[in-house]
Protein backbone atom coordinates (compact mmCIF):
# COMPACT_ATOMS: atom_id res chain seq x y z
CA UNK A 1 0.00 0.00 0.00
CA UNK A 2 1.54 3.57 -0.27
CA UNK A 3 2.44 5.97 2.30
CA UNK A 4 -0.83 6.87 3.51
CA UNK A 5 0.25 10.00 5.38
CA UNK A 6 -0.53 13.97 4.18
CA UNK A 7 2.20 16.41 5.14
CA UNK A 8 -0.77 18.38 6.74
CA UNK A 9 1.47 21.79 7.42
CA UNK A 10 2.27 21.52 3.39
CA UNK A 11 -1.16 21.22 2.36
CA UNK A 12 -2.56 23.72 4.58
CA UNK A 13 -0.29 26.15 3.24
CA UNK A 14 -1.56 25.45 -0.16
CA UNK A 15 -5.44 25.83 1.23
CA UNK A 16 -3.57 29.56 3.17
CA UNK A 17 -5.03 27.87 6.21
CA UNK A 18 -2.74 28.40 9.50
CA UNK A 19 -2.83 25.77 11.72
CA UNK A 20 -2.00 24.99 15.39
CA UNK A 21 0.29 22.31 16.43
CA UNK A 22 -2.59 20.87 17.89
CA UNK A 23 -4.28 20.60 14.33
CA UNK A 24 -1.51 19.57 12.48
CA UNK A 25 -0.64 16.34 14.64
CA UNK A 26 -4.89 15.86 14.96
CA UNK A 27 -5.89 16.08 11.52
CA UNK A 28 -2.49 14.14 10.41
CA UNK A 29 -3.45 10.69 12.04
CA UNK A 30 -7.17 11.20 11.54
CA UNK A 31 -6.42 11.79 7.71
CA UNK A 32 -4.26 9.17 7.41
CA UNK A 33 -7.07 6.98 8.41
CA UNK A 34 -9.10 8.33 5.88
CA UNK A 35 -6.32 7.82 3.08
CA UNK A 36 -6.32 4.40 3.93
CA UNK A 37 -9.55 3.90 3.20
CA UNK A 38 -9.61 5.89 -0.06
CA UNK A 39 -6.58 3.64 -1.25
CA UNK A 40 -9.30 0.82 -1.69
CA UNK A 41 -9.61 2.27 -5.07
CA UNK A 42 -6.52 1.52 -6.28
CA UNK A 43 -8.04 -2.18 -6.35
CA UNK A 44 -10.69 -0.48 -9.31
CA UNK A 45 -9.73 -1.17 -12.92
CA UNK A 46 -10.10 1.88 -14.54
CA UNK A 47 -8.49 0.62 -17.81
CA UNK A 48 -10.93 2.56 -20.92
CA UNK A 49 -13.21 4.28 -18.53
CA UNK A 50 -14.46 7.41 -18.76
CA UNK A 51 -14.07 10.04 -15.76
CA UNK A 52 -17.31 11.72 -14.49
CA UNK A 53 -16.75 15.05 -13.20
CA UNK A 54 -21.12 15.71 -13.75
CA UNK A 55 -24.20 13.99 -13.10
CA UNK A 56 -25.38 16.08 -16.43
CA UNK A 57 -24.59 15.50 -19.66
CA UNK A 58 -25.21 19.24 -20.87
CA UNK A 59 -21.84 21.08 -20.97
CA UNK A 60 -21.04 24.86 -22.16
CA UNK A 61 -24.71 26.19 -22.03
CA UNK A 62 -24.98 29.89 -22.96
CA UNK A 63 -27.17 32.62 -23.04
CA UNK A 64 -27.66 35.09 -25.68
CA UNK A 65 -25.16 37.77 -25.65
CA UNK A 66 -27.82 40.53 -24.20
CA UNK A 67 -26.83 42.76 -21.74
CA UNK A 68 -29.07 41.80 -18.45
CA UNK A 69 -29.33 43.68 -15.13
CA UNK A 70 -26.82 42.29 -12.02
CA UNK A 71 -27.35 42.99 -8.38
CA UNK A 72 -26.13 46.47 -7.35
CA UNK A 73 -22.54 46.70 -5.85
CA UNK A 74 -23.94 48.07 -2.62
CA UNK A 75 -25.44 44.49 -1.86
CA UNK A 76 -22.07 43.04 -1.99
CA UNK A 77 -20.51 45.75 -0.04
CA UNK A 78 -22.58 45.75 2.90
CA UNK A 79 -20.88 42.04 3.62
CA UNK A 80 -17.19 43.72 2.98
CA UNK A 81 -14.92 43.57 6.09
CA UNK A 82 -13.08 46.70 4.64
CA UNK A 83 -13.97 49.27 1.61
CA UNK A 84 -13.77 52.38 0.60
CA UNK A 85 -14.85 54.11 -2.76
CA UNK A 86 -17.40 51.58 -3.45
CA UNK A 87 -14.39 48.79 -3.71
CA UNK A 88 -12.87 45.83 -1.38
CA UNK A 89 -10.41 47.37 0.60
CA UNK A 90 -6.98 44.84 1.42
CA UNK A 91 -3.39 45.97 3.28
CA UNK A 92 -0.84 46.64 1.16
CA UNK A 93 0.42 44.33 -1.61
CA UNK A 94 2.77 46.06 -3.35
CA UNK A 95 5.69 48.59 -2.73
CA UNK A 96 5.01 51.95 -4.68
CA UNK B 1 -53.14 19.95 17.21
CA UNK B 2 -51.15 23.18 16.76
CA UNK B 3 -51.25 24.79 13.31
CA UNK B 4 -47.46 24.85 12.84
CA UNK B 5 -47.45 20.93 13.49
CA UNK B 6 -49.81 20.18 10.40
CA UNK B 7 -49.07 19.33 7.08
CA UNK B 8 -49.17 21.99 4.25
CA UNK B 9 -51.97 19.66 2.51
CA UNK B 10 -54.14 20.32 5.79
CA UNK B 11 -53.48 24.01 6.44
CA UNK B 12 -53.58 25.18 2.93
CA UNK B 13 -57.37 23.22 2.97
CA UNK B 14 -58.20 25.55 6.00
CA UNK B 15 -56.61 28.51 4.48
CA UNK B 16 -58.57 28.68 1.58
CA UNK B 17 -62.19 27.75 3.23
CA UNK B 18 -61.45 30.67 5.24
CA UNK B 19 -60.83 29.32 8.89
CA UNK B 20 -56.95 30.14 9.46
CA UNK B 21 -55.06 33.03 8.01
CA UNK B 22 -51.21 33.06 7.06
CA UNK B 23 -51.03 35.44 10.54
CA UNK B 24 -51.72 32.74 12.44
CA UNK B 25 -49.80 30.27 11.26
CA UNK B 26 -47.08 32.17 11.39
CA UNK B 27 -47.79 33.30 14.99
CA UNK B 28 -48.28 29.81 16.07
CA UNK B 29 -44.95 28.46 15.10
CA UNK B 30 -43.54 32.03 16.33
CA UNK B 31 -44.97 30.80 19.81
CA UNK B 32 -43.74 27.07 19.69
CA UNK B 33 -40.67 28.53 18.65
CA UNK B 34 -40.11 30.70 22.05
CA UNK B 35 -41.89 28.15 23.94
CA UNK B 36 -39.46 24.66 22.99
CA UNK B 37 -37.14 25.44 20.88
CA UNK B 38 -34.38 26.79 23.18
CA UNK B 39 -34.43 22.84 24.36
CA UNK B 40 -34.07 21.51 20.85
CA UNK B 41 -31.97 24.39 18.77
CA UNK B 42 -33.41 23.54 15.44
CA UNK B 43 -33.95 27.57 14.73
CA UNK B 44 -30.46 29.93 14.10
CA UNK B 45 -33.01 32.85 13.80
CA UNK B 46 -36.40 32.95 13.23
CA UNK B 47 -37.16 37.19 13.22
CA UNK B 48 -40.89 36.93 12.03
CA UNK B 49 -41.70 40.60 11.35
CA UNK B 50 -41.14 40.22 7.46
CA UNK B 51 -42.98 37.35 7.53
CA UNK B 52 -46.21 38.83 9.36
CA UNK B 53 -45.95 41.29 6.42
CA UNK B 54 -45.98 38.90 3.84
CA UNK B 55 -48.59 36.78 5.57
CA UNK B 56 -50.56 39.43 5.60
CA UNK B 57 -50.41 40.13 1.81
CA UNK B 58 -50.66 36.17 1.33
CA UNK B 59 -52.33 35.56 -2.33
CA UNK B 60 -53.97 32.01 -0.75
CA UNK B 61 -55.18 31.13 -4.37
CA UNK B 62 -51.74 30.27 -5.24
CA UNK B 63 -50.72 26.45 -4.61
CA UNK B 64 -48.80 27.25 -1.63
CA UNK B 65 -50.21 30.68 -0.33
CA UNK B 66 -49.81 31.85 3.27
CA UNK B 67 -47.83 28.94 4.16
CA UNK B 68 -44.31 29.10 6.13
CA UNK B 69 -41.37 26.87 4.69
CA UNK B 70 -38.08 27.14 7.17
CA UNK B 71 -34.87 27.23 5.38
CA UNK B 72 -31.86 25.93 6.21
CA UNK B 73 -29.28 28.65 6.64
CA UNK B 74 -26.74 28.07 3.44
CA UNK B 75 -29.62 29.36 1.43
CA UNK B 76 -29.35 32.68 0.24
CA UNK B 77 -32.99 34.52 1.48
CA UNK B 78 -32.83 38.70 0.77
CA UNK B 79 -32.32 40.51 3.63
CA UNK B 80 -31.53 37.92 6.11
CA UNK B 81 -28.71 36.63 7.79
CA UNK B 82 -26.82 33.51 6.92
CA UNK B 83 -24.41 31.55 8.56
CA UNK B 84 -23.83 28.32 7.06
CA UNK B 85 -23.21 27.54 10.26
CA UNK B 86 -20.29 28.85 10.70
CA UNK B 87 -18.20 31.49 12.73
CA UNK B 88 -16.99 33.22 9.50
CA UNK B 89 -20.07 34.25 8.32
CA UNK B 90 -22.07 34.70 11.50
CA UNK B 91 -23.00 38.02 12.71
CA UNK B 92 -21.43 39.24 9.21
CA UNK B 93 -23.12 38.64 6.38
CA UNK B 94 -26.66 39.60 5.32
CA UNK B 95 -28.04 38.23 1.47
CA UNK B 96 -28.36 40.92 -0.81
CA UNK B 97 -29.95 38.67 -2.96
CA UNK B 98 -32.80 35.40 -2.91
CA UNK B 99 -31.65 31.89 -3.89
CA UNK B 100 -33.83 30.77 -7.35
CA UNK B 101 -35.38 28.40 -4.48
CA UNK B 102 -36.65 31.50 -2.51
CA UNK B 103 -37.89 32.96 -5.78
CA UNK B 104 -40.03 29.99 -6.69
CA UNK B 105 -41.52 29.77 -3.39
CA UNK B 106 -42.37 33.12 -3.17
CA UNK B 107 -44.05 32.90 -6.85
CA UNK B 108 -45.93 30.00 -5.27
CA UNK B 109 -47.15 31.97 -2.44
CA UNK B 110 -45.08 30.55 0.77
CA UNK B 111 -43.27 32.61 2.95
CA UNK B 112 -39.86 32.14 3.98
CA UNK B 113 -39.60 31.68 7.44
CA UNK B 114 -36.94 30.92 10.34
CA UNK B 115 -33.21 30.04 9.36
CA UNK B 116 -32.54 26.20 10.25
CA UNK B 117 -29.14 24.92 12.19
CA UNK B 118 -27.03 23.05 9.96
CA UNK B 119 -22.97 20.97 10.30
CA UNK B 120 -20.90 23.80 9.19
CA UNK B 121 -21.13 24.30 5.02
CA UNK B 122 -23.65 21.21 5.24
CA UNK B 123 -20.38 19.47 6.08
CA UNK B 124 -21.70 16.62 8.37
CA UNK B 125 -23.92 14.26 9.24
CA UNK B 126 -24.76 14.99 12.64
CA UNK B 127 -25.52 18.96 13.10
CA UNK B 128 -22.83 18.74 15.77
CA UNK B 129 -20.09 20.37 13.36
CA UNK B 130 -22.21 23.76 13.68
CA UNK B 131 -20.40 26.48 14.72
CA UNK B 132 -23.47 28.32 16.24
CA UNK B 133 -25.43 25.37 18.12
CA UNK B 134 -26.04 21.99 18.42
CA UNK B 135 -29.54 20.77 17.58
CA UNK B 136 -31.77 17.81 19.94
CA UNK B 137 -33.96 15.27 17.95
CA UNK B 138 -36.86 15.89 18.69
CA UNK B 139 -37.92 12.78 19.01
CA UNK B 140 -34.82 11.13 21.15
CA UNK B 141 -33.43 13.99 23.01
CA UNK B 142 -29.65 13.50 23.90
CA UNK B 143 -29.94 11.95 20.46
CA UNK B 144 -28.45 13.83 17.24
CA UNK B 145 -31.16 14.86 14.40
CA UNK B 146 -28.57 13.99 11.75
CA UNK B 147 -27.05 16.18 9.55
CA UNK B 148 -26.42 18.10 7.73
CA UNK B 149 -30.28 19.56 7.25
CA UNK B 150 -30.51 18.69 11.09
CA UNK B 151 -32.07 21.94 11.49
CA UNK B 152 -34.63 21.37 9.36
CA UNK B 153 -35.13 18.05 9.93
CA UNK B 154 -35.69 19.14 13.83
CA UNK B 155 -37.57 21.98 12.94
CA UNK B 156 -40.20 19.68 11.06
CA UNK B 157 -40.30 16.78 13.23
CA UNK B 158 -40.63 19.53 16.58
CA UNK B 159 -43.80 20.57 15.31
CA UNK B 160 -42.18 24.04 14.57
CA UNK B 161 -42.90 24.64 11.38
CA UNK B 162 -44.92 22.70 8.65
CA UNK B 163 -42.09 22.07 6.20
CA UNK B 164 -38.62 23.25 5.47
CA UNK B 165 -35.97 23.07 2.70
CA UNK B 166 -32.73 21.36 3.19
CA UNK B 167 -29.43 20.31 1.07
CA UNK B 168 -28.31 17.23 0.06
CA UNK B 169 -24.67 16.52 -0.98
CA UNK B 170 -24.29 13.08 0.20
CA UNK B 171 -27.36 12.77 2.36
CA UNK B 172 -28.09 15.18 3.83
CA UNK B 173 -31.78 15.61 3.41
CA UNK B 174 -32.33 12.05 4.00
CA UNK B 175 -30.30 10.89 6.64
CA UNK B 176 -31.89 13.54 9.07
CA UNK B 177 -35.00 13.13 7.74
CA UNK B 178 -34.68 9.02 8.73
CA UNK B 179 -33.17 9.70 12.32
CA UNK B 180 -36.13 12.39 13.52
CA UNK B 181 -38.84 10.50 11.50
CA UNK B 182 -40.05 13.28 8.54
CA UNK B 183 -39.92 12.74 5.10
CA UNK B 184 -37.09 13.98 3.10
CA UNK B 185 -36.91 14.13 -0.98
CA UNK B 186 -33.31 14.51 -2.33
CA UNK B 187 -34.27 15.91 -5.97
CA UNK B 188 -32.34 14.46 -9.24
CA UNK B 189 -29.19 16.36 -9.44
CA UNK B 190 -30.25 19.43 -12.42
CA UNK B 191 -33.88 19.06 -11.34
CA UNK B 192 -33.51 22.21 -8.82
CA UNK B 193 -31.61 25.36 -9.62
CA UNK B 194 -28.55 25.36 -7.01
CA UNK B 195 -28.38 29.45 -7.35
CA UNK B 196 -28.06 31.16 -3.69
CA UNK B 197 -27.19 27.76 -2.39
CA UNK B 198 -23.80 27.95 -0.74
CA UNK B 199 -21.87 25.40 -2.75
CA UNK B 200 -20.28 22.51 -0.79
CA UNK B 201 -19.40 20.28 -3.51
CA UNK B 202 -21.33 21.40 -6.88
CA UNK B 203 -21.49 18.19 -9.01
CA UNK B 204 -23.35 17.04 -5.93
CA UNK B 205 -25.42 19.33 -4.22
CA UNK B 206 -29.63 19.62 -4.61
CA UNK B 207 -31.92 21.59 -2.63
CA UNK B 208 -35.18 19.64 -1.57
CA UNK B 209 -38.00 19.49 0.88
CA UNK B 210 -38.36 17.76 4.58
CA UNK B 211 -41.91 17.30 5.29
CA UNK B 212 -44.70 15.87 7.55
CA UNK B 213 -46.02 14.02 4.76
CA UNK B 214 -45.15 12.65 1.21
CA UNK B 215 -48.44 15.05 -0.55
CA UNK B 216 -46.57 18.23 0.87
CA UNK B 217 -42.98 16.53 -0.46
CA UNK B 218 -44.48 16.67 -3.90
CA UNK B 219 -46.30 20.17 -3.40
CA UNK B 220 -42.47 21.56 -2.58
CA UNK B 221 -40.94 19.72 -5.72
CA UNK B 222 -43.73 21.52 -7.79
CA UNK B 223 -42.50 24.68 -6.56
CA UNK B 224 -38.56 24.73 -6.62
CA UNK B 225 -38.34 22.30 -9.26
CA UNK B 226 -37.44 23.79 -12.96
CA UNK B 227 -34.61 25.52 -14.95
CA UNK B 228 -32.66 28.56 -14.26
CA UNK B 229 -30.59 30.92 -16.56
CA UNK B 230 -28.31 31.16 -13.61
CA UNK B 231 -27.65 27.60 -12.88
CA UNK B 232 -26.16 26.69 -16.54
CA UNK B 233 -26.56 22.65 -14.68
CA UNK B 234 -30.32 23.09 -14.12
CA UNK B 235 -32.18 20.82 -16.33
CA UNK B 236 -34.66 21.84 -18.87
CA UNK B 237 -37.02 18.97 -18.47
CA UNK B 238 -40.90 19.25 -18.05
CA UNK B 239 -42.09 19.31 -14.79
CA UNK B 240 -45.20 17.21 -13.96
CA UNK B 241 -47.33 17.39 -10.96
CA UNK B 242 -46.01 15.96 -8.39
CA UNK B 243 -49.06 15.43 -6.47
CA UNK B 244 -50.91 13.58 -9.05
CA UNK B 245 -50.86 9.92 -9.44
CA UNK B 246 -49.81 9.45 -5.45
CA UNK B 247 -52.28 7.18 -4.72
CA UNK B 248 -51.81 4.86 -7.27
CA UNK B 249 -49.87 2.48 -5.52
CA UNK B 250 -47.12 0.22 -6.80
CA UNK B 251 -48.61 -2.81 -8.12
CA UNK B 252 -46.99 -3.99 -10.94
CA UNK B 253 -43.91 -2.18 -9.79
CA UNK B 254 -40.56 -3.78 -9.87
CA UNK B 255 -38.58 -2.82 -6.40
CA UNK B 256 -34.90 -3.42 -6.42
CA UNK B 257 -33.35 -4.69 -2.93
CA UNK B 258 -29.41 -4.67 -3.48
CA UNK B 259 -27.49 -7.29 -2.21
CA UNK B 260 -24.44 -5.17 -1.16
CA UNK B 261 -26.52 -2.91 0.72
CA UNK B 262 -27.72 -5.45 3.22
CA UNK B 263 -24.22 -6.14 4.37
CA UNK B 264 -22.56 -3.44 6.18
CA UNK B 265 -22.62 -4.05 9.32
CA UNK B 266 -26.35 -2.81 9.34
CA UNK B 267 -28.31 -2.76 12.91
CA UNK B 268 -30.03 -5.83 12.40
CA UNK B 269 -34.01 -4.34 13.49
CA UNK B 270 -33.09 -1.51 11.31
CA UNK B 271 -33.03 -4.31 8.73
CA UNK B 272 -35.54 -5.65 9.93
CA UNK B 273 -37.50 -2.50 8.98
CA UNK B 274 -36.58 -2.35 6.07
CA UNK B 275 -37.13 -6.06 4.91
CA UNK B 276 -40.70 -5.41 6.49
CA UNK B 277 -41.66 -2.57 4.54
CA UNK B 278 -40.41 -4.43 1.09
CA UNK B 279 -42.95 -7.07 2.25
CA UNK B 280 -45.40 -5.17 2.79
CA UNK B 281 -45.06 -3.41 -0.74
CA UNK B 282 -44.88 -6.81 -2.35
CA UNK B 283 -48.25 -8.08 -0.90
CA UNK B 284 -49.89 -5.01 -2.19
CA UNK B 285 -48.43 -6.19 -5.37
CA UNK B 286 -44.69 -5.21 -6.09
CA UNK B 287 -42.52 -7.66 -7.36
CA UNK B 288 -39.23 -7.54 -5.18
CA UNK B 289 -36.17 -7.88 -7.09
CA UNK B 290 -32.98 -9.24 -5.66
CA UNK B 291 -29.80 -6.43 -7.82
CA UNK B 292 -26.59 -6.11 -7.93
CA UNK B 293 -25.18 -2.64 -7.53
CA UNK B 294 -21.20 -3.71 -7.25
CA UNK B 295 -18.93 -0.91 -7.24
CA UNK B 296 -21.16 0.13 -3.98
CA UNK B 297 -17.89 -0.76 -1.52
CA UNK B 298 -16.16 2.19 -3.42
CA UNK B 299 -18.72 4.70 -2.96
CA UNK B 300 -17.34 6.32 0.55
CA UNK B 301 -13.50 6.30 -1.23
CA UNK B 302 -14.99 8.06 -3.89
CA UNK B 303 -17.24 10.25 -2.11
CA UNK B 304 -14.46 11.49 0.14
CA UNK B 305 -12.06 12.11 -2.50
CA UNK B 306 -14.59 14.27 -5.14
CA UNK B 307 -16.64 15.89 -1.96
CA UNK B 308 -13.80 17.86 -0.63
CA UNK B 309 -11.65 18.20 -3.47
CA UNK B 310 -15.05 20.01 -4.77
CA UNK B 311 -15.41 22.01 -1.70
CA UNK B 312 -11.62 23.16 -1.29
CA UNK B 313 -12.35 24.52 -4.72
CA UNK B 314 -15.66 26.25 -2.90
CA UNK B 315 -14.30 27.06 -0.03
CA UNK B 316 -11.28 29.05 -1.47
CA UNK B 317 -14.20 32.85 -1.65
CA UNK B 318 -13.84 32.63 2.11
CA UNK B 319 -10.94 34.50 2.07
CA UNK B 320 -11.61 37.60 4.77
CA UNK B 321 -11.59 40.13 1.64
CA UNK B 322 -15.61 39.41 0.08
CA UNK B 323 -17.63 38.99 2.75
CA UNK B 324 -17.42 37.44 6.35
CA UNK B 325 -15.28 38.39 9.45
CA UNK B 326 -11.56 39.47 8.93
CA UNK B 327 -8.91 38.80 11.13
CA UNK B 328 -7.63 41.80 13.45
CA UNK B 329 -5.32 43.46 12.32
CA UNK B 330 -3.31 41.42 9.39
CA UNK B 331 0.42 42.14 8.86
CA UNK B 332 -0.07 41.80 5.53
CA UNK B 333 -1.94 40.33 2.77
CA UNK B 334 -0.95 36.23 3.28
CA UNK B 335 -1.89 36.03 6.39
CA UNK B 336 -5.30 38.09 6.22
CA UNK B 337 -6.30 34.97 4.48
CA UNK B 338 -4.49 32.34 6.13
CA UNK B 339 -5.62 33.96 9.77
CA UNK B 340 -8.99 34.41 8.57
CA UNK B 341 -9.42 31.24 7.36
CA UNK B 342 -8.14 29.63 10.66
CA UNK B 343 -10.59 31.48 13.11
CA UNK B 344 -13.20 31.18 10.49
CA UNK B 345 -13.81 27.52 9.78
CA UNK B 346 -14.15 24.45 12.22
CA UNK B 347 -12.31 21.42 12.41
CA UNK B 348 -14.36 19.87 10.16
CA UNK B 349 -14.20 22.10 7.57
CA UNK B 350 -10.30 22.33 7.70
CA UNK B 351 -9.74 18.45 7.28
CA UNK B 352 -12.10 18.86 4.59
CA UNK B 353 -10.64 21.35 2.88
CA UNK B 354 -6.60 19.95 3.79
CA UNK B 355 -7.72 16.52 2.04
CA UNK B 356 -9.39 18.51 -0.68
CA UNK B 357 -6.54 20.45 -1.72
CA UNK B 358 -4.40 17.07 -0.70
CA UNK B 359 -6.07 15.11 -3.84
CA UNK B 360 -5.88 17.64 -6.34
CA UNK B 361 -2.00 18.46 -5.29
CA UNK B 362 0.28 18.16 -7.83
CA UNK B 363 1.43 15.01 -7.87
CA UNK B 364 -1.80 13.42 -6.58
CA UNK B 365 -4.64 14.35 -8.85
CA UNK B 366 -4.50 11.82 -11.15
CA UNK B 367 -3.54 9.02 -8.89
CA UNK B 368 -6.64 9.64 -6.70
CA UNK B 369 -9.05 12.76 -8.35
CA UNK B 370 -8.93 11.50 -11.37
CA UNK B 371 -9.55 7.24 -10.20
CA UNK B 372 -11.93 8.85 -8.02
CA UNK B 373 -13.89 10.14 -11.41
CA UNK B 374 -13.39 7.08 -13.26
CA UNK B 375 -15.04 5.28 -10.42
CA UNK B 376 -17.86 7.14 -10.58
CA UNK B 377 -18.62 6.76 -13.97
CA UNK B 378 -18.91 2.79 -12.90
CA UNK B 379 -20.95 3.75 -9.86
CA UNK B 380 -23.30 5.55 -12.15
CA UNK B 381 -23.21 2.61 -14.45
CA UNK B 382 -24.04 0.48 -12.02
CA UNK B 383 -27.58 2.47 -11.23
CA UNK B 384 -28.13 2.53 -14.92
CA UNK B 385 -27.90 -1.52 -15.54
CA UNK B 386 -29.84 -1.73 -12.31
CA UNK B 387 -32.56 0.81 -13.78
CA UNK B 388 -33.35 -1.13 -16.53
CA UNK B 389 -34.22 -4.15 -14.74
CA UNK B 390 -36.63 -2.02 -11.70
CA UNK B 391 -38.46 1.01 -11.20
CA UNK B 392 -37.05 2.10 -7.50
CA UNK B 393 -34.56 0.43 -5.36
CA UNK B 394 -34.95 0.00 -1.55
CA UNK B 395 -32.33 0.37 1.06
CA UNK B 396 -32.14 1.83 4.38
CA UNK B 397 -30.76 5.15 5.04
CA UNK B 398 -28.34 4.85 7.64
CA UNK B 399 -26.77 1.79 9.25
CA UNK B 400 -28.12 2.45 12.39
CA UNK B 401 -31.12 5.28 13.89
CA UNK B 402 -29.95 8.11 15.79
CA UNK B 403 -26.58 7.79 17.62
CA UNK B 404 -26.58 9.66 20.60
CA UNK B 405 -24.44 12.94 20.70
CA UNK B 406 -20.79 12.73 20.66
CA UNK B 407 -20.60 9.17 20.17
CA UNK B 408 -18.43 9.43 16.86
CA UNK B 409 -16.80 12.75 17.66
CA UNK B 410 -13.19 12.54 17.26
CA UNK B 411 -13.08 9.66 14.57
CA UNK B 412 -14.38 11.69 11.46
CA UNK B 413 -13.98 8.08 9.04
CA UNK B 414 -16.51 6.58 11.60
CA UNK B 415 -19.14 9.65 10.80
CA UNK B 416 -18.10 9.01 7.02
CA UNK B 417 -18.32 4.97 6.78
CA UNK B 418 -22.02 5.87 8.00
CA UNK B 419 -22.99 7.64 4.84
CA UNK B 420 -22.69 4.44 2.50
CA UNK B 421 -25.99 3.82 1.80
CA UNK B 422 -27.06 7.92 1.07
CA UNK B 423 -23.67 9.08 -1.19
CA UNK B 424 -24.25 6.59 -4.35
CA UNK B 425 -27.96 8.87 -5.60
CA UNK B 426 -25.49 11.67 -5.18
CA UNK B 427 -22.16 10.31 -7.39
CA UNK B 428 -25.12 9.25 -9.90
CA UNK B 429 -27.07 11.91 -9.77
CA UNK B 430 -30.18 10.18 -8.88
CA UNK B 431 -33.27 11.15 -7.07
CA UNK B 432 -34.26 9.41 -3.25
CA UNK B 433 -36.65 10.18 -0.67
CA UNK B 434 -36.76 8.53 2.45
CA UNK B 435 -39.84 7.70 4.42
CA UNK B 436 -40.67 6.80 7.89
CA UNK B 437 -40.74 3.30 8.97
CA UNK B 438 -42.33 2.25 12.73
CA UNK B 439 -39.19 3.20 14.81
CA UNK B 440 -36.38 1.03 16.79
CA UNK B 441 -36.70 1.54 20.40
CA UNK B 442 -38.30 4.80 20.20
CA UNK B 443 -35.61 5.77 17.29
CA UNK B 444 -37.10 7.02 14.00
CA UNK B 445 -36.16 4.71 10.94
CA UNK B 446 -36.68 5.70 7.31
CA UNK B 447 -36.49 3.69 4.28
CA UNK B 448 -34.67 4.94 0.89
CA UNK B 449 -36.44 4.45 -2.15
CA UNK B 450 -33.82 5.48 -4.90
CA UNK B 451 -35.23 5.87 -8.36
CA UNK B 452 -33.67 7.05 -11.72
CA UNK B 453 -32.93 10.23 -12.66
CA UNK B 454 -36.03 12.47 -12.80
CA UNK B 455 -37.77 9.32 -11.68
CA UNK B 456 -39.23 11.76 -8.59
CA UNK B 457 -42.93 10.47 -9.50
CA UNK B 458 -42.03 6.88 -9.07
CA UNK B 459 -40.01 7.33 -5.95
CA UNK B 460 -43.03 9.28 -4.52
CA UNK B 461 -45.92 7.12 -5.38
CA UNK B 462 -43.99 4.15 -4.09
CA UNK B 463 -43.18 6.59 -0.73
CA UNK B 464 -46.75 7.31 -0.55
CA UNK B 465 -47.66 3.51 -0.60
CA UNK B 466 -45.31 3.17 2.62
CA UNK B 467 -46.40 5.98 3.85
CA UNK B 468 -50.12 4.40 4.70
CA UNK B 469 -49.00 1.25 5.44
Amino acid sequence: MADSSIDVRYVANLARINLSEEEVERFGSQLTGVMEHIEKLSEVDIEGIEPMSHANTTSNKVRPDEPVESLPAEGFLQNAPDQANGQLRVPKVVDA
Amino acid sequence: MSLAAQSLSSLRRQLTAGEISSRDIIEDAVSQISARDGDIGAFISSESKTALTEADKADLSLPLGGLPIAIKDNINVQGSPCTCGSKFLSGAYTSPYDATVIKNLRAAGAIPFGRTNLDEFAMGSSTENSGIQLTQNPAAPGHIPGGSSGGSAAAVAGNFIPAALGSDTGGSIRQPASHCGVVGLKPSYGRVSRYGLVAFGSSLDQIGPLTHTVEDAALLLNAIAGADPRDSTSLDAEIPDYTEGLDQGVAGMKLGLPKEYFTHGIDSQVRERVESAAKALEAQGAELVEISLPHTEYAIATYYIIAPAEASSNLSRFDGVRYGNRTENPKDMLSLYTDSREAGFGSEVKRRIILGTYVLSSGYHDAYYLRALKVRTLIKQDFVQAFEKVDAILTPVAPDAAPKMGAASGDPLKHYLADIFTISANLAGNCGISVPLEPVDGLPVGLQILGPHLGEQTILRCARAVEVL
